[in-house]
């Protein structure tokens, strides 16, 4: 245990550089390169007393280490400021828009790993025969379809011209969301994912079934399907979570295409139209907040691995 | 005995030249069928690019060369009831003159818009893939979308490419403080999700071509840089670099000269599987408008229009678009893959 708890001091440790790092890069990001936030909060009629006002209520007109020390203070003390468009405080924007999220994004999560593990496993099985060219030849064409594409054509045809599903909208409940609203974003994100997780996931399989103790598994006569639900899974299963891992914190920025396409009132849409209006508050807000989610989750999903895998080394 | 040796009639000294990794691969990819037609395919594409990166096709793409929303060929021309199109009446004209307040003076406009040169354009009702909502020739904008997108891809590439080997190879080759700090910065990079790094790199920077190029290979060379460190950790204590280092060849020469070839197939598939990446990045970033400029046109901003023009039945431009799209992505990803498997064995599955 005291193995573990040094290891989570180290990495949390670790991550005061990187985050530190993340906030330089946002911070002089938009302080060179992103206009003058005064100029943009006055508008276009906006009298030299009006900016200068702006300016000094800000602290614009402080040296830049003031100016970084100011921004320091305002995340250590978890205080984003307000939104420039809209005067929502960064963290009520935060609060109200990650349900929404969460709500599609879950499911397409859930699912496309559900369907993608048992294609992808059956074709690596069968590696080489007619099923598996012709679902590689599949999902090659699948995955250089563009995102928008499936989403144009999936809207038009399901919710506009079948009628099975609304084209668009969004209530307060999340059970009405669920089963009215979310199915046909759901249902064309999975379409999208499932090509490239199918692909990824019979890359792993393939690779464990050209390792050894498959060999021996089938050598000492162990039937087809003990071979590849006991062995060959449970070891696939570890670059697969990985990769799960790793998709983690883009739930939380939620797709962003998808939020815009059915006016779900996500953080991805959110985000975008911070960045349509030049909401900078919010942009570096999130920057900042998505990039300490993503190094939290990576630490989970290392501390798991050795729960799950007792050969795992923590270093 | 004696042996004379005829100088014509000597055995030539073999020397056995091994094959070098370029030669090998280029046996291995000529094996390759799909590969190879693949390569064919985007070569073709390039040719196109070219072609109408000079001026040669689709130059004229903005001229409104149809009538709205005109058909494809093969559709035929739409009835003239469904463009909304009023019949002139045929009966004769009743003569309001007496009664017309500004009947003195049409003579002497008449005589003015005369000295105007005006030009009679017949727009077409039909064009081969039909037209948008301007009128435009959907086959031309498709042709200059390709130049477009595939040009933002392939630039953005390199410069993703050109910052990651720099920085792999000095973080691989000297390790230590330098290695530790590009670390750090791979770090920071990495700690953002790709998708946000890219609207807030977007978010400062406005729009256009140039810009686009910018973003992308700003925030899309951690892959290639963390796999060029890789290699070049593994070759920097190789002996043909102690080798040259004994013989007094420089850092510089050393990083460039000896090692940086000896990965470069590596670099290579990863930048070819970027351009890929970056293509649909760009597409995405168009459709949002905050990708290329409205004065130009690619594949993202053909599918744009393209949504609310299906609304109305006029499907031409999205297919077009995709068609396009398709094609090329698939055939450049085929040749990627073909590539890989031909110029490193061991990269295959890596996807």
């Amino acid at each position: 245990m005291t193995v573990m708890a040094a290891y989570l001091i180290r990495r949390l440790w670790q991550m005061v550089p990187t985050l530190f790092g993340v906030v330089l890069l946002v911070f002089f990001l938009f302080k060179y390169f992103g206009g003058d936030p005064a100029e943009i909060l006055g508008g276009l009629n906006a009298t030299p007393e009006q900016i200068a006002a702006i300016r000094q209520q800000l602290g614009l007109d402080q040296t830049v280490w003031v100016q970084l020390g100011i921004y320091f203070k305002s995340i250590l003390s978890f205080d984003w400021g307000k939104s420039w468009a809209t005067n929502e405080a960064v963290s009520s924007l935060f609060a109200s828009r990650l349900p929404a999220t969460l709500t599609v994004m879950l499911p397409i999560l859930i699912l496309d790993v559900l369907l993608a593990l048992p294609i992808a496993m059956w074709v690596a099985y069968r590696r080489g025969s007619l099923a598996d060219r012709t679902i590689m030849v599949i999902t090659t064409v699948a995955l250089s379809i563009s995102f928008l594409v499936y989403i144009i054509v999936g809207q038009y045809l399901f919710g506009f011209q079948l009628g099975w599903f609304p084209v668009q909208g969004w209530s307060d409940s999340v059970w009405t969301n669920l089963a009215t609203y979310a199915p046909l974003p759901v249902l064309l994100a999975v379409m999208v994912g499932l090509a490239p997780q199918t692909r990824l996931y019979r890359s792993f399989f393939l690779d464990e079934m050209g390792q050894d103790y498959v060999r021996t598994a089938r050598a000492k006569g162990l039937t087809e399907n003990t071979v590849m639900f006991k062995h060959v899974l449970r070891n696939a299963m570890i670059p697969i979570l990985t990769n799960i891992g790793l998709a983690l914190p883009g739930v939380f920025v939620g797709s962003f295409l998808i939020e815009v396409f059915f006016s779900i009132p996500g953080l991805g849409r959110e985000v975008l139209l911070a960045v349509n209006r030049s909401d900078y508050p919010v942009i570096q807000a999130v920057t900042v907040y998505l990039a300490v989610i993503t190094m939290v989750i990576n630490l989970v999903v290392d501390v798991l691995f050795k729960v799950v895998d007792p050969r795992v080394v923590l270093k | 005995m004696s042996a004379v040796l005829q100088p014509g009639a000597s055995v030539p000294l073999r020397v056995e030249h091994s094959e070098g990794v370029w030669h090998a691969a280029w046996r291995r990819f000529k094996s390759d069928r799909v590969g190879l037609f693949c390569a064919i395919v985007v070569v073709a594409f390039l040719l196109l690019i070219v072609v109408a990166a000079l001026g040669g096709v689709a130059k004229n793409w903005q001229r409104e060369v149809g009538v709205a929303n005109a058909p494809p060929t093969f559709l035929g021309p739409r009835p003239a009831e469904a463009i909304g199109v009023i019949e002139v009446p045929k009966g004769p004209n009743v003569d309001l003159s007496a009664v017309d307040p500004l009947a003195p003076r049409y003579k002497e406009w008449d005589e003015r818009a005369a000295k105007f040169k005006t030009e009679e354009t017949v727009k077409a009702e039909t064009l081969p893939m039909g037209a948008d909502r301007l009128g435009r020739d959907v086959l031309s904008k498709a042709i200059k979308g390709t130049q477009i997108s595939v040009f933002v891809g392939v630039m953005a590439a390199l410069v993703a490419t050109g910052i990651g080997t720099l920085l792999g190879a000095f973080a691989g080759f000297f390790g230590g403080k330098v290695g530790d700090f590009l670390e750090w910065l791979y770090n920071v990079f990495e700690a953002i999700p790709g998708i946000l790094l890219i609207f807030a790199f977007a978010a400062v920077f406005g729009r256009g071509i140039g810009t686009v190029v910018l973003i992308l290979g700003l925030t899309g060379w951690t892959g290639l840089y963390r796999q060029v460190r890789a290699e070049f950790i593994k070759h920097r204590n190789r002996e043909y670099v102690r080798s040259a280092e004994a013989i007094g060849a420089s850092v510089w020469s050393r990083i460039f000269s000896h090692i940086l070839p000896n990965v470069s197939h590596v670099i290579l598939v990863r930048m070819s599987l970027l351009v890929v990446g970056f293509i649909k990045a760009e597409v995405i970033l168009s459709y949002l408008g905050l990708g290329v400029g409205i004065d130009d046109v690619s594949w993202g901003t053909m599918l744009a229009e393209a949504q609310s023009e299906l609304i109305l039945g006029y499907w031409w431009q999205l297919v077009a678009a995709t068609v396009f799209m398709a094609a090329f992505v698939t055939a450049f990803s085929l040749m990627a893959d073909a590539l890989r498997d031909a110029l490193d064995p061991k990269l295959r599955g890596l996807e």
